[in-house]
């Protein structure tokens, strides 16, 4: 099926001059090009200029914030969300949803460390872990693109489902792991950085080429942007839909393990409201509920925002019951602003 | 003098199309005026401006003396308009009697006095002479009945200009008597109305004077039906010469490239069987609802089929599904360019390319840039796409352009044999159209089977080597191109109960 890639078929009704093509069509009046490109470059990265303006405001303003141990800390803090937020911003480009993952991430968890417990072995526990895990997206995907489920429900009802999961094969309690080996994966370095930082950095750099440069990436964003006209293109749209959500099931148990290496025990109450920050770090990063609209950078650039003003209230000892107003402040100026933005381009 | 109602020098530009340029019309208290045209004339888009969904680039609407700016449905509904879309606008799982009150139930203490508006509704539909239960939800009616209370919801508003736009389209002989019974009676009682269709003998039956549309202009205006002839209209609203835009030649054609048999689903209930040649270009014509859309999804794999078979020279066994089918050489171009066709936030070459690419894609994953890239430009010049580039996102391209990129999408595939395209110039202007019949004629040339479905009569009578028309969910008759004419392809569309028979109406 290999052919030249740029050839184009010939018609016999080819336009007879190609030469007499018109340039481009001209740009919507009003506005020059270049002011056109500026304005476009600046709704474009805007998350990225937030992110560099805070950054450089919370060096000056906050005292230790801008040492390379506090980035690490604070890289450290937000991997999991990192992690979890690369697979999410599919699932939303895909115009869907996944509330079940910070249950995933306890039970993903609680089971890793009860298969160590009684195996000894920790790749039973983390395979079996990520097992469940594909099993929970699995199940995600199938009720969603299948059943025809809503996302909301579909990812609700395995959100209730595995938390109590989680809660049945822990009895409640806090699972301590025995195999202290275990512990390195979440809290050794390795080249200078916390090895679960390194996770989110490979998942960024996975995901990243994934959306981009793959056939699957392409295929998330035409399903978000109109799944109808998607479907009559030719575009896999269930079996996308059913990897979508497998993937995510997979790497959200991986940042269960990672954190319950980092812990070191499985926590039943684990990931609480878990979900809900792994969507506010993508939308702040620009990707678009209604579907068809993700960028990796804009998704790591939300994450680290979350994380930088956690990072910066703690250090100036805010009480963490403020900091939930100031998260919540953050993530409404942030849709806040893009709404606006988008509500230009709508016409 | 002053019009009760009265349009003065609109003018409305979409990107790319005029849709209307100084069109002037006035509509009294007590008159019924017609708007005639083909489809694309710029009647509806006429109605839009009335109701407030448009706004006008130029010109005045006057209501009453006074001239009114209606920015939103509201403001136009609060001055006493009330328009009857083709799309019909209801609440389907609601009842008759909740449609018709839909926000202003009668109340007490905020609780739904239910006694008191069933009698309403009741009282009212009989007042109005329509047999319909107030209970029953509009879900289980059929459409024409639906059409009815529609129209029984402007009439109960106490409208005083009512716009109907082709209200028959969908219903039977009888229920359209009772319609036009409705009509008479809210003439008589002083309202202005506006009446669009494409049956003659409802112009002349029920109206006072009519205007012509032809590509967003006023051709014509008349004040006296009884002087005019049938024939004077369909010149006005036709008015060029057919050939010109067609540019038809004849081809030699292939050997059979596909094959429908008994292909039946939801809402083709009687199976339909046909074949098409390779090289010929095959026109399936019906009136809106006529199934001809589900009968083109039902072989492209796009819905589930109740039975039947597709089959392509060549190709052992039945198309089931859309993948298969594409990968067959079989693509279908879908009627509802905006909902089924474009990825709208995404850019012309993704568009494009979103099919193709599978011959592309480096170890079956990985997209290729530079071919895709080089696809996507060979395609914009060759089609002559306007846009600034490649990259520019497909929603902000206009109609014409955009069903050019679509058309770029099945031209790139390298083994096509069926091109199905669904209204191929719907909302596309005369320059435009042309170009598009060029790629059809260019594809026959090359051997493909294109299936061309249309609502445009002229457009079917002028490209197609031969005609399928289809009615009410069936085939109904097949005419060569030497053979059709407006006449017999229409009595074949039409359906048997239609209103006298004798004066075909003229779809234009």
């Amino acid at each position: 099926m290999q052919t030249t890639p740029t050839q184009v078929q010939p018609l016999p009704a080819e336009p007879t001059s190609a030469s007499a093509n018109p340039p481009s069509a001209p740009p919507p009046p009003g506005r020059s090009a270049g002011q056109q490109k500026l304005i476009k470059f600046a709704s474009d990265y805007s998350i990225i200029l937030i992110f560099l303006v805070l950054f450089v405001v919370l060096s000056f303003n906050v005292e230790y914030f801008f040492s390379f141990t506090n980035m690490k800390g604070l890289a450290l803090s937000v991997s999991q969300i990192g992690m979890v937020a690369c697979t999410m911003m599919f699932c939303l480009a895909s115009r869907d949803f996944d509330l079940s993952v910070g249950s995933t991430i306890a039970f993903a968890g609680v089971l890793c460390a009860m298969i160590i417990n009684s195996t000894g072995s920790i790749v039973l526990g983390v395979g079996g872990s990520l097992l469940a895990g594909a099993a929970i997206g699995l199940f995600n995907g199938f009720t969603i693109a299948k059943l025809r489920i809503n996302a909301l429900i579909a990812t609700l009802v395995t959100m209730g489902a595995v938390r109590g999961l989680g809660f049945i094969a822990s009895h409640g309690q806090a699972v301590g792991i025995s195999n202290e080996a275990f512990f390195n994966l979440g809290n050794n370095d390795l080249f200078g950085m916390p090895i679960p930082v390194l996770f989110w950095i490979g998942c960024v750099v996975v995901f990243g080429v994934m959306l981009n440069k793959t056939v699957y990436g392409r295929n998330t964003l035409a399903i978000g942007g109109n799944p109808d006209a998607a479907r009559l293109a030719g575009v896999a749209v269930d079996r996308t839909r059913i990897y979508i959500f497998l993937i995510q099931g997979v790497v959200t148990a991986l940042a269960g393990i990672i954190l319950a290496s980092r812990i070191t025990s499985g926590q039943p109450n684990a990931g609480q409201g878990f979900e809900l920050d792994v969507i506010a770090a993508c939308v702040l990063g620009g990707v678009s509920l209604a579907g068809g609209r993700a960028t990796i950078s804009g998704v790591v650039v939300g994450v680290l925002i979350m994380g930088m003003v956690q990072n910066a209230m703690n250090l100036k000892n805010i009480d963490a019951f403020y900091q939930y107003e100031v998260r919540a402040a953050i993530l409404f100026v942030a849709v806040l602003i893009d709404q606006l933005k988008n509500r230009g381009k709508t016409s | 003098m002053s019009h009760f109602l009265e349009f003065r020098s609109i003018t409305k530009t979409f990107p790319g199309v005029k849709a209307l340029s100084d069109v002037s019309f006035a509509v009294d208290r007590g008159q019924v005026h017609g708007l005639l045209g083909e489809n694309g004339a710029g009647k509806s888009t006429l109605l839009k401006i009335l109701g407030g969904e448009y706004i006008p680039d130029g010109g005045q609407v006057m209501l009453d003396g006074t001239e009114r700016h209606f920015t939103r449905s509201r403001d136009s509904i609060d001055a006493g308009i009330a328009i009857i879309h083709q799309e019909l606008q209801y609440v389907p799982e609601l009842t008759v009697m909740e449609n018709l009150l839909l926000g202003h139930l009668p109340t007490r203490f905020g609780f739904v006095r239910r006694g008191e508006a069933i009698r309403w509704t009741r009282d009212n539909l009989q007042r109005l002479g329509v047999d319909i239960d107030p209970l029953a939800r509009l879900i289980d009616l059929s459409i024409g009945q639906r059409q009815m209370v529609e129209i029984c919801k402007a009439v109960l508003r106490d409208a005083t200009v009512i716009a109907l736009d082709e209200p028959t389209s969908s219903l039977s002989h009888r229920e359209s008597e009772i319609l036009f019974r409705m009509i008479r009676d809210l003439k008589a009682r002083g309202k202005a109305l506006i009446y669009i269709s494409h049956r003659l003998e409802e112009i002349f039956e029920l109206c006072d004077g009519c205007t012509i549309f032809r590509d967003g202009r006023k051709v014509a205006e008349h004040h006296d039906l009884s002087q005019i002839t049938r024939d004077q209209l369909v010149q006005g609203m036709v008015g060029r010469e057919i050939k010109d835009i067609f540019d038809y030649k004849p081809r030699a054609l292939g050997e059979v490239a596909m094959t429908v048999q008994n292909l039946s689903g939801k809402k083709v209930p009687t199976p339909a069987t046909f074949s098409v040649r390779k090289g010929e270009i095959l026109g399936f014509f019906g009136l809106v609802g006529a199934g001809r859309s589900e009968l083109m999804r039902l072989i492209y794999g796009a819905d589930v089929r109740a039975t039947g078979t597709v089959e392509l020279d060549g190709i052992k066994g039945n198309i089931t599904s859309i993948s298969q089918a594409i990968h067959s050489g079989l693509v279908l171009c879908p009627e509802d360019r905006k909902q089924e066709g474009i990825v709208p936030g995404r850019s012309v070459s993704e568009n494009i390319n979103i099919s193709c690419r599978r011959h592309y894609r480096r170890a079956h994953f990985f997209v290729n840039d530079s071919a895709e890239a080089g696809t996507a430009e060979g395609y914009i010049k060759l089609l002559r796409i306007k846009t600034p580039s490649r990259h520019q996102e497909i929603r902000f391209l206009s109609g014409g352009n955009q069903q050019k990129a679509i058309l770029a999408r099945w031209l790139a595939e390298q083994d096509l044999r069926v091109l199905i395209i669904d209204e191929p110039t719907r909302g596309i202007d005369v320059g435009a159209k042309n170009e598009i019949y060029q790629v059809l004629y260019g594809l026959a040339e090359k051997g493909v089977a294109v299936i061309m479905v249309s609502s445009e009569l002229p457009e079917v009578l002028g490209v197609s080597d031969r005609i399928i028309t289809m009615c009410q969910g069936r085939i109904t008759g097949e005419l060569n191109r030497t053979d059709a004419n407006e006449r017999n392809v229409l009595t074949l569309a039409l359906p048997v109960s239609a209103p006298t028979p004798a004066a075909a109406p003229v779809t234009a």
